[in-house]
């Protein structure tokens, strides 16, 4: 056992819905306890939905604890069958059911049998797999069992469209400004004359599934969802896939280089076609997205070398990492994620552009390491706005978990040329209301906190004693760097087995470290 | 008299419970634990349960998490679920930690599902780790495989019942150590005390507590003790000769087990939702002590002058309720007295010796106004509550938060049940609150139609088409 307060990821049966709601008629029914469906809540309040979440429970009440649920899940299938009738039911596994073992393969069998929808158990261990590997499992599980049933029946479209065409994979409900990403990508898409084939889970594909083979290539935008689904028909058929996130002016024109690459492999069958997406990509980067020319100007000059710490999921923290490194001058002091399953590929991904890597599901690590470092900002989720919040620092939220607050009604996505903008304004916001602090505090005049209260608190030694005209010197620093130069000035004195801190002191602390 | 009136008198007199198949949408019971822990200053409840527990809390409280929380899981990691759990060995391991972190007078150990399904002792290993650690523990099994959403509050009172001090009036005589209490003394003498020790259950907020015991002084009873108390420290003796009375209707086996179990005597009374039921309640308290209340029916009526604006806009309106915890009987009883139609109260459990006291005031409620007794369903089934909402057109719906959305898209006016739960309705001086809860979406609707009822598009819903 651990201890915990509070988590990153979800458990696995958030994953597993997050899919069939993305979906258009697609149920899931939850193998459950009373109360464990509030994955419906979370979808009708922070995602403010109109409809009725397609997520129902099975009740495994005591009953189910004494004898095992019987009949009740088949019957619950097949209710859920003959109400909505939906293309699909997927049968979701939770902790419960992970832990009493009964046997669902054989309950969605019985329940295909008599249920006019397919019936899927979805293949998720509560113990081994969190809510975005549950999500990403589920996803190929459903898009595997399609083509395999109609190449069974001889029915699969294998013969690519005539013009280019892509699948967008991995867009789902309680994805982190999804909705807006995907309309970002269709539009790069369309702008490049690349036709959108499917986009799942994110629009239905259930009712047209064998078609997803028509497409020219995949494109996987997150690889938290959606990579084990572009990779399989890859490895199947060499359908090419492309896994770098368009977010970011360089990572954005990689992307559509790579996508030139896809259709010019294909297109040269057709000989009168140049593909050439060069022209498009200087275009977009010096004239429409703004945030080229943002790096050049001088407000962004004034961010260089400030400090900044990054945490969230691997897509966005190393996106993000990248971004203030590489294309605004900012220092990361640390880039962490809480995608322990891919640290590898984000430790390769963020070399050379941070100080440090944190790889954690643990939040006080993350607060700890952050105060440590007091960065002029933070780029996290919400749990580290709340550190920010307590340590007085900014922070913009760049990836889930998120609050209602980050289901925009505006038009805010984080891919394509459209979305530098918006990372732009976000990361010049975070740091320009810090700076707007800062002023205030220089003549000194308007800082009338005591020293002694002010956040961030580095351990101080119960050894060290500051005689009050320190604290009053102390009082003079600015506030943003004042934490750290009393930091720097304890461990100087502890260094130095000194126990009065005196003016002396700090300055000599000052002038020695400096040196 | 024609037939169908004969039927309608008939529906005026009785109740009808129903019960439906428990698919129903409510919030785990682990997510009440925060009422009370919130309640005990000193305590600390660590949940024995999964990432799934979690995270309900974790966005159930919201910002509350943020604050430093006295509240952690003690998460299951895969090799805590084979056949024999080394629970006794983690939980040793874990503890100090809480212990060493917050230093909390007593420590609030939830069973969830994961521990119910494994068969974890927590009694069992709980007074080993009380001796080891040298802090009281309490068990509380507030899982969802047996209760929903508020009953995890019951569940954590119905535990602390039993660590309350043994009261006797003759001073230190036969005390438990285990269980807390003030130092042995003689019990203090309240002056102007005339009636045996009456101790109030249920979590309130600090401001509403103070209410009913306010109300009931204004009759000369004293309440002598609250459980749960601001702090575990100060829990309130119990024993032959107190008696106790809830101001909640869900914490049934909290009644029970002073009564079972200490030797309390139980005062069945209607809970003080609403004047009438306030009134009904000091009504039935008082004679229990001897005392005949005077003025009460005035003061009932005042309070009800007071209202006026509001019953004006909920009279002749109806409620359909879908229920998700079992307290949704006594504002419905409340809101019928206002004039309002209710057509279906849904609850988890309605317990109906604890209850007893309710259904009566209902029928009388519905009688008075001339409008037909609701049906009670208990276990409902959310969709087939739905075929009948969307029926029934209520002004507004009262549902937990899944339906809310999706109601309100389709043109039905809803309201949150978990401010039920969660929101300062108790005694006179609140019942303005519970109107003013309920109306809120009426006097949205007031504001005019902007011709935008309907939000749903077709192609998303298959049961309009």
């Amino acid at each position: 056992m651990k201890l915990a307060y509070r988590m990153y990821a979800g458990p696995a049966h958030i994953g597993t819905p997050r899919v069939a709601s993305s979906s258009k008629n697609v149920h899931a029914i939850m193998h459950a306890p009373l109360g464990d469906d509030y994955f419906n809540v979370m979808r009708s309040m922070p995602e403010r939905d109109r409809d009725s979440t397609p997520v129902t429970a099975s009740i495994a009440d005591r009953h189910v604890l004494a004898r095992g649920s019987q009949d009740k899940v088949v019957e619950n299938i097949t209710r859920k069958g003959r109400e909505e009738r939906p293309d699909l039911i997927l049968l979701t596994p939770t902790c419960t059911s992970s832990t009493l073992q009964e046997d669902l393969q054989n309950f969605v069998r019985r329940a295909s049998v008599i249920s006019d929808s397919d019936v899927i158990l979805a293949d998720v261990n509560h113990y081994r797999v969190d809510e975005l590997q549950a999500a990403d499992r589920t996803l190929e599980q459903v898009v595997r069992y399609y083509p395999n049933r109609a190449l069974g029946q001889g029915t699969l479209g294998r013969s690519p469209a005539n013009a280019p065409t892509a699948n967008i994979i991995g867009t789902s409900t309680l994805g982190f400004h999804n909705q807006h990403d995907c309309r970002e990508l269709k539009r790069l898409l369309r702008d490049i004359g690349i036709g959108v084939n499917q986009i799942v889970p994110e629009g239905g594909f259930v009712g047209n599934p064998n078609n997803l083979p028509k497409a020219w290539f995949n494109l996987v935008p997150y690889r938290e969802v959606g990579l084990s689904t572009a990779v399989y028909p890859d490895e199947e058929s060499g359908m090419p896939y492309i896994s770098t996130t368009p977010v970011g002016i360089p990572d954005t024109a990689d992307c559509t280089r790579q996508m030139q690459g896809c259709v010019g492999e294909r297109a040269t069958v057709l000989p009168s076609q140049g593909i050439n997406y060069e022209p498009y990509i200087d275009q977009q980067t010096r004239f429409v997205s703004q945030a080229a020319w943002f790096s050049r100007s001088i407000d962004c000059r004034n961010l260089t070398g400030k400090r900044a710490v990054i945490s969230g999921d691997a897509t966005h923290a190393a996106a993000m990492t990248k971004i203030l490194a590489r294309e605004m001058g900012i220092r990361v002091c640390c880039a962490g994620t809480y995608c322990g399953h891919d640290a590898e590929w984000f430790s390769e991904r963020v070399r050379g552009f941070r100080d440090e890597i944190l790889v954690t599901d643990d939040h006080k690590e993350v607060g700890d390491t952050t105060a440590r470092a007091e960065p002029s900002a933070i780029s996290g989720t919400q749990t580290e706005r709340h550190v920010g919040k307590r340590l007085d620092i900014p922070c913009g939220v760049i990836s889930s978990p998120v609050h209602t607050q980050n289901s925009p009604l505006g038009y805010r996505p984080y891919l394509g040329y459209e979305g530098t903008n918006q990372i732009a304004d976000l990361v010049y916001n975070s740091f320009t209301l810090g700076m707007e602090d800062h002023p205030l505090d220089l003549p000194g005049g308007h800082d009338t906190e005591a020293v002694t209260e002010l956040p961030p608190a580095p351990p101080t030694g119960k050894d060290l004693i500051r005689d009050p005209e320190s604290q009053l010197e102390l009082s003079k620093i600015p506030k943003f760097v004042r934490g750290r130069i009393r930091g720097k000035t304890e461990r100087f004195a502890r260094q130095n087995g000194i126990s009065d801190i005196t003016v002396g002191v700090t300055y000599a602390a000052r002038d020695g470290l400096a040196a | 008299m024609n037939q169908e009136n004969h039927m309608s008198m008939k529906r005026f007199e009785t109740i009808t419970f129903e019960r439906e198949t428990g698919n129903y949408h409510t919030f785990r019971p682990i997510s009440c634990v925060a009422r009370p822990y919130q309640k005990i200053e000193d305590s600390f409840p660590p949940v024995v349960g999964t990432k799934t527990c979690g995270y309900p809390p974790q966005n159930a409280l919201g910002v509350m998490v943020f604050a430093e929380p006295r509240y952690a899981m003690a998460e299951p990691e895969e090799g805590d679920t084979p056949a024999q759990p080394n629970d006794y060995g983690e939980s040793k391991r874990l503890c100090p930690q809480v212990v060493g972190d917050r230093d909390p007078s007593v420590i609030i150990r939830i069973g969830t599902c994961t521990t119910e399904i494994v068969k974890m002792d927590p009694e069992g290993t709980a007074p080993r780790m009380e001796a080891e650690v040298g802090v009281p523990t309490v068990v509380a099994r507030a899982n969802g495989s047996d209760y929903a959403s508020t009953q995890g509050e019951d569940t954590v009172l119905a535990a602390m019942a039993h660590r309350c001090a043994e009261h006797s009036v003759a001073a230190g005589e036969g005390r438990d150590p285990a269980r807390v209490g003030p130092p042995s003394e003689p019990p203090k003498v309240v002056p102007g005390e005339t009636n045996p020790p009456l101790v109030l259950f249920g979590s309130l907020p600090s401001m509403v507590a103070s209410q009913p015991s306010l109300e009931l002084k204004r009759h000369s009873v004293q309440v002598s003790g609250w459980l749960p108390a601001q702090r575990y420290t100060d829990l309130p003796p119990l024993g032959a000769g107190v008696h106790v009375c809830g101001v909640n209707p869900f914490p049934s086996r909290t009644a029970t087990t002073p009564m079972r179990r200490r030797k309390c005597r139980s005062v069945g009374a209607p809970f003080p939702i609403g004047p009438d039921g306030t009134r009904a309640r000091i009504e039935k308290i008082c004679p229990v002590f001897g005392i005949r209340p005077i003025g009460l029916r005035e003061r009932e009526s005042k309070v009800w002058e007071g209202l006026k604006d509001y019953l004006k806009s909920v009279r002749g309106k109806s409620v359909f309720s879908m229920g998700d915890n079992p307290s949704e009987a006594s504002p419905a009883r409340f809101l019928i007295g206002c004039g309002t139609i209710v057509y279906e109260i849904g609850t988890p459990y309605m317990d109906k010796r604890y209850q007893a006291a309710e259904p009566a005031p209902l029928r009388e409620a519905s009688r008075d106004m001339r409008i037909p007794v609701p049906r009670i369903v208990e276990k409902p089934d959310n969709y087939d509550q739905i075929q009948r909402m969307r029926e029934s057109q209520p002004d507004p719906a009262v549902t937990g938060m899944a339906n809310a959305n999706p109601s309100e898209a389709r043109g039905i006016d809803t309201k949150w049940s978990v401010e039920f739960t969660s929101a300062q309705i108790h005694g006179f001086a609140n019942a303005r609150d519970v109107l003013q809860s309920v109306t809120r979406s009426l006097r949205r609707s007031d504001m005019g139609d902007p011709g935008w009822t309907d939000m749903v598009s077709r192609d998303n819903d298959p049961t309009l088409q």
